[in-house]
C-alpha cells in the first residue's frame, strides 16, 4: 500500500498527488514512469513520474481524469492508500549536455517535462520550453517550468493565455527564425508528439518523444505496449519510453491506444452509476 | 492377486459444460478411487519413479500411505521434497517424468502418480481450510538473509528449502500478486488461483517474507540488495519475454502475445470485466499461433471467454506439438479447431486498425532439425486467408533481460539465459540462478528442481563450503 501525502487540484480534472514510495524515490530519474493499480479490482495503468524527492522518500504524479481508473484515483484524498505502485520503470531520459535544447510539453505531459528540463538545465544546456494547454484555466506549473527553463513559451488552444495555437505553432516560429536547437524533447498526447515529429523532420533536428502506450505489466513480459520504431517492434516499457520521434509509427500507436475504447466506456459508465457521479 | 492394468480414470467436467466456464476441468479422485489406484502400485524395490521426478519425491512411500489411509504421513513424505504438491499434481507432465519410467507401464497403464499426489495435497488443503495446518520442521535460525527474485516455481521452491534450513528469506516479486507463471500464466481451469494463494499463506507460516511491487533491476539492484544485508541472492525470474514472429501486421489491434492475453485474464481477471476493471477483447474467430501448453491454455481461454471458433494454427503436425497429450486432448474435446502444417505470414487489418484476416501458408515436413523434430517448409503458392478478429501469438518466450542489463558482471548466453556453474552459481559471487532464466522456457517442476538445487548450493556457500 502506498500512502497519499499530498493532493492538489492543478486545473479542471487535473490533479497532483505526492505519494510515499521511498524505494522508487531513491532510484527515479527523469523520463521514468510507474505502473499503478488503485484498488483490488483495478487495472494497471502507467503514469509518468512527475517529480521525486529522495530525502522525503516521495514521488509525485500528475494525472487527468479521463476514464474510470483516473476518476477513481481522483476521489482519493490525502491519507488514503493506493494498492500498488511499481517503479521506476523504463529507461531514464538521456539528459546530458547537448547545447541548445527545446522541451515541449502538452497538457499533463508538462508534468514529466518539468524534471527533464530541470536536469537538462543543471547539465548546462540552454533550455527553451514550450508548454501548451487547452485554455487559461488549465495552466499549471508555469512557475516551475519558468525556473527550469532559460526561456519559456506558453500556448493555449483558444488564446486565452500566452500565444494562441498549439505548441507546434510556437515551435514553427522558433525554427523559422533560424534557431538551430541541438535536440528537442516532446511529451504529450500522441497527436501532439506526431505533429512535433513531422515538423522537426524537415529541419533534421534530433527529436525525442516519450510514448504513452497502453500497458499491463510494465516490465517487458506482456508486449501490450509494443510500438513500431524504425520498422522494428519495440516494447515501450523495456526499450523506451523515449524513442527517436522520426522513427516512431505514430499512426499505429494512436490506433493501438484506441483498442479498448468501447470497454473503457462501459467501465466508466458502470462506475458513474455506482458512485452517483454527476460530473461530465 | 491379479493386478489391474488399467488406471482409475479421473472424473472431469464434460466438454460441453466446461467450455463455458472457468472451473477446473479434472475433478480429483475420491477416497475410493485413490485407494484403488494406490493399490495398483507394485512397491517395486527399484522405484525408477523417484529418479524420474525432478525433485525426487519418495513416490512409493507416499502411495503406500494412501493405501493405508494415513494421509498425514503421505503429505509429510511429499513435503520433504516438494512443498507445492497441489500445484505439481495438476501441472506436472508426469507422463514424461515419474510415470514414464513406472514399471507398471510395461504391462499396462503406469500408476497415476500425479493424480495421487493431487489427492493427498487436496486432502491437506481441505484440512487447512479447517485451520489445521502442519508446518514442516525448521532448523534453528541462522540469522543470515537470502533474497529470492521472482515468486514463480523456481523462487518458491528455493525459498522453501532455505527457510526450512533456518535462513531468513525474502521473495521479491514485480507483480502485485505472487506466484509468477502459476498466477499470470496457467488458467484458472487448470490451476485454481485459490490454491496458489493458499500456498503463499503456507510459505508465510514457514517464515518466508514476500515483497510485491518490487522489480529487481529497476526498483533495487542485486548489488544494492547485497549492500542491504542479503548475503546470497537467487534469480528465478523466468522466461517472461514474449516472442513475436515479426511478420507484417503483427501490431494490429486484437493481436496479443499469449503472455498479455493470459495475464489480462488470469492475473487481472479480465474474464470478470466489468466487475474487474481490466478489459479484454472477446474474439468471435480467434487464431492461436503455436502448439505448446501455452497455446492450448490460450485457445481454451478464448473459447471460455465466448469465441465461436478458435483455430489452433501450428506449423508442424500434431505429433510434433510440444504440448502435453492431456492438454491437446482437452483442447480437441472442447472443439478447438486444429489447423496443422499451417503458418501465418501476415495479418490484414480493417480501417480502424483491428485485425480482420490472417494470411497463412501451408507447410510440409522436411528433414529433422536440431530439435530432433522435422523441419516445417512452406509450400509455395498455398497461401490462403483466414477471417479472424483476434490472434494470440504463443510461439514461446525468452528470458527477461532486466536483471542481466542491470547487474554488472553477470554473464549471459544464447537468447539471454543466465550462465551458471554446476552449483547454479552465476558469474557474480553469491548470486545463484535457476529455472527458465537459465534453461529457457521449460516446465514448473524442472524450475522447482532447479530452485531446490540452488538452495542446497546457497546453504553450502553461506556455510563457507563453496
Amino acid at each position: 500500500m502506498f500512502k497519499i501525502l499530498k493532493k492538489e487540484k492543478l486545473a479542471p480534472k487535473t490533479f497532483f498527488m505526492e505519494v510515499e514510495a521511498p524505494m522508487i524515490a531513491r532510484k527515479a530519474e527523469p523520463g521514468q514512469f510507474i505502473v499503478i493499480r488503485v484498488y483490488e479490482k483495478g487495472e494497471r495503468i502507467p503514469l509518468t513520474i512527475a517529480d521525486f524527492n529522495r530525502d522525503k522518500g516521495t514521488i509525485s504524479m500528475v494525472f487527468q481524469e479521463i476514464g474510470k481508473t483516473t476518476h477513481l484515483l481522483g476521489t482519493k484524498n490525502e491519507g488514503d492508500q493506493i494498492s500498488d505502485i511499481l517503479g521506476p520503470l523504463g529507461n531514464p531520459s538521456e539528459a546530458d549536455y547537448f547545447g541548445n535544447v527545446i522541451c515541449i510539453g502538452g497538457g499533463v505531459g508538462i508534468a514529466p517535462v518539468y524534471p527533464l528540463s530541470r536536469k537538462l538545465k543543471q547539465n548546462g544546456n540552454r533550455v527553451t520550453s514550450i508548454i501548451g494547454y487547452r485554455a487559461k484555466d488549465y495552466v499549471f506549473w508555469e512557475d516551475k517550468m519558468r525556473s527550469a527553463s532559460d526561456k519559456l513559451y506558453i500556448a493555449t488552444n483558444d488564446g486565452s493565455y500566452g500565444e494562441k495555437g498549439f505548441v507546434t505553432d510556437v515551435l514553427k516560429k522558433i525554427l523559422e527564425s533560424g534557431e538551430k536547437p541541438d535536440r528537442i524533447f516532446a511529451i504529450g498526447p500522441a497527436i501532439m508528439m506526431k505533429a512535433v515529429a513531422d515538423l522537426t523532420r524537415s529541419y533534421k533536428i534530433k527529436t525525442i518523444v516519450s510514448l504513452n502506450s497502453l500497458m499491463v505489466c510494465g516490465m517487458g513480459m506482456c508486449g501490450a505496449c509494443r510500438v513500431t520504431v524504425g520498422g522494428e517492434t519495440k516494447f515501450t516499457c523495456a526499450d523506451g519510453p523515449d524513442f527517436d520521434a522520426h522513427l516512431v509509427n505514430f499512426d499505429e500507436l494512436m490506433k493501438r491506444l484506441n483498442t479498448y475504447k468501447e470497454e473503457e466506456k462501459i467501465s466508466f459508465e458502470k462506475w458513474k452509476e455506482e458512485v452517483k457521479y454527476y460530473g461530465d | 492377486m491379479g493386478i489391474n492394468k488399467k488406471s482409475v480414470p479421473m472424473r472431469e467436467q464434460p466438454p460441453e459444460q466446461r467450455k463455458h466456464n472457468f472451473l477446473e476441468v479434472p475433478l480429483g479422485y475420491s477416497k475410493e478411487e485413490a485407494t484403488l489406484e494406490a493399490q495398483r502400485c507394485l512397491q517395486c524395490p527399484t522405484h525408477p519413479c523417484v529418479d524420474g521426478c525432478p525433485v525426487h519425491i519418495n513416490i512409493p512411500a507416499f502411495i503406500l500411505k494412501i493405501r493405508q489411509n494415513k494421509l498425514q504421513e503421505a503429505i509429510d513424505i511429499i513435503h520433504q521434497s516438494n512443498l507445492l504438491p497441489a500445484i505439481t499434481g495438476r501441472v506436472c507432465p508426469q507422463e514424461d517424468q515419474c510415470q514414464a519410467v513406472c514399471i507398471m507401464g510395461n504391462v499396462g497403464d503406469p500408476i497415476s502418480i500425479g493424480r495421487l499426489e493431487r489427492y493427498v495435497a487436496d486432502w491437506e488443503l481441505e484440512n487447512r481450510k479447517k485451520g489445521e495446518v502442519k508446518i514442516p520442521e525448521k532448523l534453528p535460525p541462522k540469522n543470515k538473509k537470502v533474497a529470492i527474485i521472482g515468486s514463480g516455481p523456481a523462487g518458491l521452491s528455493c525459498a522453501a528449502d532455505l527457510a526450512k534450513m533456518g535462513y531468513d528469506v525474502t521473495i521479491f516479486e514485480g507483480f502485485h500478486k505472487t506466484g509468477g507463471v502459476l498466477t499470470y500464466g496457467i488458467p484458472e481451469f487448470r490451476l485454481p488461483k485459490w490454491i496458489v494463494e493458499e500456498e503463499k499463506k503456507f510459505f508465510e507460516k514457514l517464515g518466508v517474507k514476500f515483497e510485491t511491487d518490487v522489480l529487481v533491476g529497476r526498483t533495487i539492484t542485486i548489488k544494492e540488495l547485497m549492500e542491504n544485508g542479503f548475503e546470497a541472492v537467487f534469480i528465478g525470474t523466468g522466461a517472461g519475454l514474449p516472442r513475436f514472429m515479426h511478420i507484417p501486421g503483427e501490431n494490429l489491434d486484437g493481436i496479443y502475445s499469449a503472455n498479455e492475453f493470459l495475464t489480462r485474464v488470469n492475473l487481472m481477471k479480465a474474464y470478470k470485466f466489468p466487475e474487474y476493471d481490466t478489459p479484454i477483447k472477446i474474439g468471435k474467430r480467434v487464431a492461436v499461433i503455436g502448439g505448446g501448453n501455452v497455446a492450448m491454455d490460450a485457445a481454451r481461454t478464448a473459447l471460455r471467454l465466448g469465441a465461436e471458433h478458435v483455430f489452433l494454427v501450428y506449423r508442424r503436425s500434431r505429433k510434433e506439438m510440444p504440448a502435453r497429450e492431456e492438454e491437446i486432448a482437452h483442447a480437441e474435446e472442447e472443439g478447438i479447431e486444429f489447423m496443422l502444417l499451417t503458418n501465418p505470414v501476415r495479418y490484414i487489418g480493417d480501417e480502424k486498425g483491428f485485425v480482420k484476416q490472417a494470411e497463412c501458408i501451408k507447410m510440409k515436413l522436411g528433414e529433422e532439425d536440431a530439435s530432433g523434430r522435422r523441419r516445417p517448409i512452406p509450400i509455395e503458392g498455398s497461401e490462403f486467408k483466414l477471417d479472424v478478429d483476434q490472434v494470440i501469438v504463443a510461439i514461446g518466450t525468452t528470458p527477461n533481460p532486466i536483471i542481466a542489463k542491470t547487474t554488472e558482471g553477470l554473464k549471459t548466453g544464447r537468447h539471454g539465459v543466465i550462465e551458471v556453474d554446476e552449483n547454479m552459481q552465476t558469474s557474480v559471487k553469491g548470486v545463484f540462478a535457476g529455472g527458465d532464466i537459465v534453461t529457457g522456457a521449460a516446465t514448473v517442476i524442472t524450475a522447482m528442481g532447479a530452485g531446490r538445487k540452488a538452495a542446497a548450493s546457497i546453504d553450502k556457500y553461506l556455510r563457507g563450503e563453496l
